[in-house]
């Protein structure tokens, strides 16, 4: 039914379109239009299509709330004011009513489905119906409005500015969503647990017990060794893509010739696209075995998965995040800057440290930033070479795990939404989203005042 | 760089000028890539005055300042034959120091370009580089000296900390000046430096121009007639690539030997 629908509404805007062009365009012959008669059709077709589709939305909404209550009604009455068999009963109705119910159902079901059944058809033809007639009332308005001093122009503007209005709009009330539902979970976490005890506690272990007679789960939640074990590995990660990356700009920017940076950018480049998954096992294959035996041959005890190995990966995986964005600031610094330096008698690397640099520093700063956020939130490659052992470990040759894993390792597999554990992942959730958001926040801000910086 | 040009002249055996040549050319030549912009260039340029170099646009006029501090060896295309003196001494011998050269070369481009960095910084970056001052009193007499000789010191000596992009454009080239002039070079170079300036900021670069010439070997490019006619002692006009009349300001705008030169600063062309 919604295909056809919207079949329907591609067809009508299509013939509005045409037919009040041509209009306008008749038009056209004898007198001056204030707008063109492509305008008077664009219009048209907006005037159609939006209001339909407003209709489709609000009315599909509106007729599945009655459809489910009438066919509640007319099963059980009761059954409305029972939260947790309703909506058990009528996913019956539903599966029943296309023909995939059980054969031996009661006669309440049948009664039930038969009102479903019925109000469904009933609705959809009223929301069809409705959004043809308001279609074609609009098509019909839009063929009267067409003159000469109709600003048709003007007002398809306005019809842009608000779809683009809308879908901004969308963006910005999807992020506030999720900012706020982790944000609810996370305060229902905290009715259970402290948010003293969660902040400044050593000691993660989210095992609670389900049932009284289970032995060894009390569950506690302190988050420090988490943000030990992230903290740990973005900085290895960060130590290890910064001077690479940043080296690697400086030589691109300032150094290579245009027909070596021709083919090295793009390769760079195509590092940020390799999944995440496949460095991960990369990590937990190669590298981890690797440090584990060549510490081992210097005598040293390493775990089999270790903060380094995991590090050392993310930061190549960080690498391009680095170069990339260090390389556009870095070509974005007038050559009149250097061409003073050059005029002074600097050399090329001083030129680079005294000049170069500094005036692009703010643009290095803010993609360091973003790749350090980026770390931080990088789920797979730890997951592979980093752990699960909760240590309070500053040593990086020990396993360690951070916030992503542990929000992982909560979430997979089959739980209950009221544990703490569980909602354990939630504030984890929070606190990772607000670190990077302080990151990213830092950087922008950092970028916004560079842009001032040469007028 | 090759200047195994077979029509190579002794300096010493060029025509003497009224003034001693500080800076000379032979058969200068320079392409970029295929196009020739220059053509068999050699000109003297006297000590302590100031030369202009005027011409239509595209004429080789900055093509040939930047020969004489080799910027051109910045762009990976050009290529520079013929043969530049100062003092006597070839600027395209492989055993000189570019680096050094343009210390002693100082060069003020078209658009103001200082630093990002506070006044103090941008002055003090010449010094600094070549070592010029032992210790921070020294520096901040040079400082303070340069930006005196280059009119600005009045104006600034209260936010020397402050950014010498913050300065009107006018303040800006003077600070570039400062810069130049604070590494003490011998020669500076100016291209167009008051192209991008209103009428009040030129007035004072033209007047700076006319005191730094009693310490300074000065080349200006211009694209204006009258500031050729005020500012400099010597004047050069290069058209299409090559030099077509030098000598005197007051010989080349008031009795030109060249036809070309006639039409050109009577504003028939260019």
């Amino acid at each position: 039914m919604t295909s056809f629908y919207y079949a329907l509404m591609v067809a009508l805007a299509l013939g509005a379109y045409f037919l009040v062009r041509s209009r306008a365009a008749a038009l056209a012959s004898g007198q001056t239009l204030h707008s063109r008669p492509t305008y008077h059709g664009l219009l048209a077709a907006a005037q159609v299509i939006l209001p339909m589709i407003l209709i489709h939305f609000a009315g599909s909404i509106m007729a599945a709330r009655f459809v489910e209550h009438q066919a509640l009604v007319a099963m059980d009455p009761a059954l409305l004011t029972d939260e947790l068999r309703r909506g058990a009963a009528f996913r019956e109705i539903r599966e029943f009513a296309i023909g995939r119910g059980a054969a031996n159902a009661t006669q309440a079901l049948q009664a039930g489905a038969a009102m479903y059944a019925y109000l469904s058809a009933l609705t959809n033809w009223a929301v069809l119906g409705l959004g043809l007639a308001v279609g074609i009332a609009m098509a019909l308005f839009s063929l009267r409005s067409i003159s000469g001093e109709f600003r048709a122009r003007n007002r398809f503007e306005q019809v842009v500015r608000y779809l683009l209005m809308a879908c901004a709009t969308v963006a910005v009330i999807t992020t506030i969503g999720i900012v706020f539902s982790v944000l609810f979970e996370t305060f229902r976490f905290f009715q259970k647990v402290s948010p003293i005890d969660f902040l400044f506690g050593t000691h993660w272990s989210p095992q609670t017990a389900i049932r009284a007679d289970q032995v060894g789960s009390s569950g506690s939640f302190g988050m420090v060794p988490l943000l030990v074990g992230t903290l740990l590995i973005s900085t290895i990660a960060i130590l290890v893509a910064g001077p690479i990356g940043l080296f690697a700009a400086i030589y691109m920017a300032e150094y290579a010739s245009p027909k070596f940076r021709a083919w090295a950018k793009p390769i760079l480049e195509i590092l940020a696209g390799i999944p995440t998954v496949v460095l991960g096992f990369f990590a937990a294959l190669t590298v981890a075995p690797l440090i584990r035996e060549v510490g081992t041959a210097l005598g040293l005890s390493v775990a089999s998965e270790s903060a380094l190995a995991a590090g050392l990966v993310m930061g190549i995986m960080i690498v391009p995040f680095v170069s990339s964005l260090s390389d556009d600031v870095i070509t974005a610094v007038p050559q009149s800057l250097r061409d003073g330096s050059y005029g002074m008698g600097a050399t090329r690397s001083e030129t680079i440290t005294k000049v170069v640099l500094p005036a692009a520093l703010p643009g290095i700063v803010s993609a360091f930033m973003l790749a350090i956020s980026r770390a931080v939130g990088e789920t797979m490659i730890v997951v592979m070479a980093a752990g699960l052992a909760a240590n309070l470990s500053f040593n990086p040759l020990d396993a360690v795990t951070t916030f992503t894993v542990q929000i992982k390792t909560i979430l997979v597999g089959d739980q209950e939404f009221d544990s703490a554990k569980t909602l354990a992942a939630f504030a984890l959730g929070f606190v990772l989203f607000f670190f990077t958001l302080t990151l990213n926040v830092i950087a922008l801000a950092i970028v916004r005042k560079y842009r001032e910086q040469y007028d | 760089m090759s200047f195994a040009s077979p029509m190579i002249q002794e300096p010493a055996s060029a025509p003497e000028p009224a003034v001693a040549a500080k800076v000379a050319a032979r058969n200068v030549n320079v392409h970029y890539a295929e196009k020739h912009a220059l053509k068999d260039v050699s000109v003297d340029i006297p000590a302590r005055a100031v030369t202009s170099f005027i011409g239509p646009s595209g004429c080789g006029k900055s093509t040939f300042l930047r020969c004489i501090n080799r910027m051109n060896d910045t762009i990976p295309i050009c290529r520079v034959t013929g043969e530049i003196t100062i003092d006597g001494k070839d600027i395209y011998d492989s055993r000189l120091d570019v680096v050094l050269l343009r210390a002693r070369v100082g060069m003020v481009f078209q658009k103001p370009n200082p630093f990002p960095k506070s006044i103090y910084e941008n002055v003090a970056y010449g010094p600094r580089l070549h070592g010029m001052a032992r210790n921070k009193t020294e520096l901040d007499e040079i400082v303070v000296n340069s930006l005196k000789r280059a009119s600005l010191f009045e104006e600034v000596k209260d936010r020397l900390q402050e950014s010498g992009t913050g300065l009107s454009g006018g303040q800006q080239q003077r600070l570039c000046i400062a810069r130049a002039i604070a590494v003490s070079p011998e020669v500076i170079l100016m291209d167009e430096p008051c192209s991008a300036l209103d009428p009040i900021a030129t007035a004072k670069i033209e007047e700076l121009i006319d005191e730094l010439r009693s310490n300074f070997t000065i080349v200006i490019v211009t694209h204006s007639m009258q500031q050729a006619a005020r500012v400099s002692q010597r004047t050069a006009f290069f058209h299409l690539g090559a030099l077509v009349e030098e000598g005197s300001t007051e010989q080349i705008f008031t009795n030109p030997k060249d036809k070309r030169t006639q039409d050109y600063i009577t504003g028939r062309f260019g």
